[in-house]
């Protein structure tokens, strides 16, 4: 922060991310959050409910609730990528990163180096940074593609032959894993990447929140980037 | 002309009463309607008897076992007599080279009509040497015995998978049926052993209608394998309430609570146990307290414990799972992530301290 800078204290903002994203981003977390706790819980179940079976229905509150959420993460993913197309430019950044783009290469180096502490400030950027992008579009995008096509397969077997679930992802996806119970197991790691996923994604925001050029975590509150310097902008293009 | 099924039972000493009691027994358990019990009679008074070779390669006979314990008595005897009259060198009277014999009298005479049911798998290590029949090796007893027949059923999870003696590291290259011939339609009927009634409905199908069972992707008659066993799971009630076995003798091993903590394979393993079940409709395995070991579906030998739910991830070690592999990065990430979060911290007290 240059001396200036305190003293003058101007915070341009930009409209970044439109409403439905945001609220597509804070359904999402709540969703997957509930999947990750019910989902763990199918793999591992709760201790025994006593009384007679009858009187209760624990696993089939816990697989309903997964079931649930599972389609409102299916439809919600389906909608982003439509808002991909039809949203701003920061809307496009994770789902179509600019990978053929030297400039933008260099801008995923430069914010590793800042990262590892070698360098002295991040750039600005409207949207995502590319390092950010890049991130968000390996693990998050793929993982979810991962985890929506696995669960609608083990889905699907319940539903049974013949209902599209079963039609759709069970009748290929089982077969090219081996068995149902593989596909049990990477859907199951494919969960663990996502919580992976979730501890960077929140540690990183909380950090470029505090040291970073711009704000983050509010931004996807409220939809408007602040910058707390009025150099220039990074990455526009992207 | 060849004898058809009906002249065969009944120089077998089957009266017609019975054999029309056989053909309404084989209707319903295929799952067909009424009507069908004529047409299967009419099939099997009319139609000249589809010859069946039975090869036996790596295995050790459990299916075998199983088919001569079908529930119904009758359904066994007509189904054994007609198959047992070709070649079968573990039940058949004829041994040596008599018997070898039949192979190739089969294979001459009914060119191109004939089906082949393979039990066991050949292995294909040292030329195929780890398992002799003959004198020869039984991948080369296979091939021949293959090349101009109908249709091949694989019988068991051994012809289907490979079972225990391709479980790894599988020192003889153990193969399944279909990864050694693949020019033929082939029918899997997978199990450790397949349900003795589930081996003689498909038989009778094959025989009666001259075409295979729908399959389904994998190969498998839909008629039996398109469910799980735990879809009609008799302690399903218990799974869905959350009740379940902790450890072998609790109060909930008592109570016959769901068997899936103590590591029950049944929602992952299609066959057709908790329907038809065994020994004369007596029991299944969740039926006497033990949960289902998944011996129908592939390669059930390498997917770890029995008792655990969660399957193991054998490259990262022994008995790794996917939550102590997930776990683990997650706390390695947490860390780094606690570790970095300080350095930033101390950074930018640093930073702070310079202006």
């Amino acid at each position: 922060m240059t001396s200036n800078a305190a003293r003058v204290h101007s915070e341009p903002a930009v409209y970044v991310y439109e409403a439905p994203l945001r609220l597509w981003h804070w359904i999402n977390a709540l969703a997957i959050t509930v999947l990750a706790v019910t989902g763990y819980f199918i793999g591992s179940p709760l201790p025994s409910m006593p009384g007679e079976a009858s009187d209760n229905f624990l696993m089939g509150y816990i697989r309903f609730a997964h079931f649930a959420a599972g389609y409102v993460v299916a439809i919600g993913f389906l909608f982003r990528i439509y808002w991909a197309f039809v949203g701003n430019e920061p809307a496009r950044q994770i789902i179509v990163p600019a990978v053929f783009n030297a400039e933008w290469w260099k801008g995923v180096v430069h914010e590793l180096r800042w990262y590892l502490f070698l360098t002295k400030e991040p750039k600005k950027y409207i949207g995502h940074n590319p390092l950010a992008q890049l991130v968000m579009h390996v693990m998050f995008v793929w993982g979810m593609v991962f985890l929506i096509v696995t669960g609608f397969a083990l889905y699907g077997e319940g539903t049974g032959m013949g209902s599209w679930q079963y039609e759709l992802f069970s009748a290929w996806v089982i077969p090219l894993f081996g068995q149902s119970q593989d596909v049990h197991t990477w859907h199951h790691l494919a969960m663990w990447l996502i919580i992976v996923f979730v501890i960077v994604h929140v540690y990183v925001a909380v950090r470029e929140d505090i040291m970073s050029r711009q704000s983050i975590i509010s931004s996807m509150v409220s939809g408007w980037r602040s910058f707390r310097d009025t150099r220039k902008t990074e990455g526009d293009e992207f | 002309m060849t004898e058809t099924f009906y002249e065969v039972m009944r120089r077998q000493g089957i009266s017609r009463r019975s054999f029309l009691k056989f053909c309404s027994l084989t209707a319903a358990a295929l799952g067909l309607g009424p009507e069908f019990a004529g047409k299967i009679a009419h099939a099997m008074e009319n139609k000249p008897r589809i010859p069946i070779l039975w090869l036996h390669g790596l295995e050790c006979t459990c299916c075998s076992e199983s088919f001569i314990r079908s529930a119904h008595p009758l359904a066994k005897d007509v189904i054994l007599s007609m198959v047992s009259l070709d070649y079968d060198d573990t039940i058949m009277a004829a041994s040596g080279h008599q018997a070898e014999a039949i192979i190739e009298e089969i294979v001459e005479k009914y060119k191109g009509n004939y089906i082949v049911a393979v039990e066991g798998n050949p292995p294909l290590n040292e030329d195929g040497m780890y398992c002799i029949v003959g004198g020869k090796p039984f991948v080369e007893q296979l091939r021949y015995a293959t090349e101009h027949c109908k249709a091949i059923i694989s019988w068991g999870s051994c012809a289907s998978y490979g079972c225990v003696q391709a479980a790894k590291p599988n020192p003889t290259r153990a193969t399944p049926v279909h990864k050694v011939i693949t020019d033929k339609p082939i029918i899997k009927v997978p199990g450790c052993p397949p349900i003795a009634e589930v081996m003689t409905a498909v038989v009778t199908y094959m025989l009666t209608f001259e075409r295979m069972p729908e399959l389904d992707r994998q190969g498998r008659p839909k008629m039996f394998y398109s469910q799980r066993i735990h879809d009609k799971c008799y302690r399903r009630p218990h799974f869905d309430a959350g009740q379940f076995v902790e450890s072998w003798d609790d109060e909930g091993a008592r109570k016959g609570y769901c068997l899936y903590k103590v590591g029950c394979k049944g929602p992952t393993t299609y066959n057709a146990c908790s329907t038809i079940r065994w020994n004369e409709g007596t029991s299944f395995p969740i039926q006497a307290g033990h949960g289902c070991i998944g011996c129908s579906e592939d390669g059930f030998w390498d997917k770890g414990s029995w008792y655990a739910r969660l399957t193991d991830i054998n490259q990262f070690g022994i008995e790794s799972n996917a939550d102590a592999v997930g776990g683990s990065v997650a706390a390695v990430v947490g860390g780094a992530v606690a570790a970095h979060a300080a350095v930033s911290a101390v950074k930018r007290a640093a930073n702070k301290g310079e202006e």
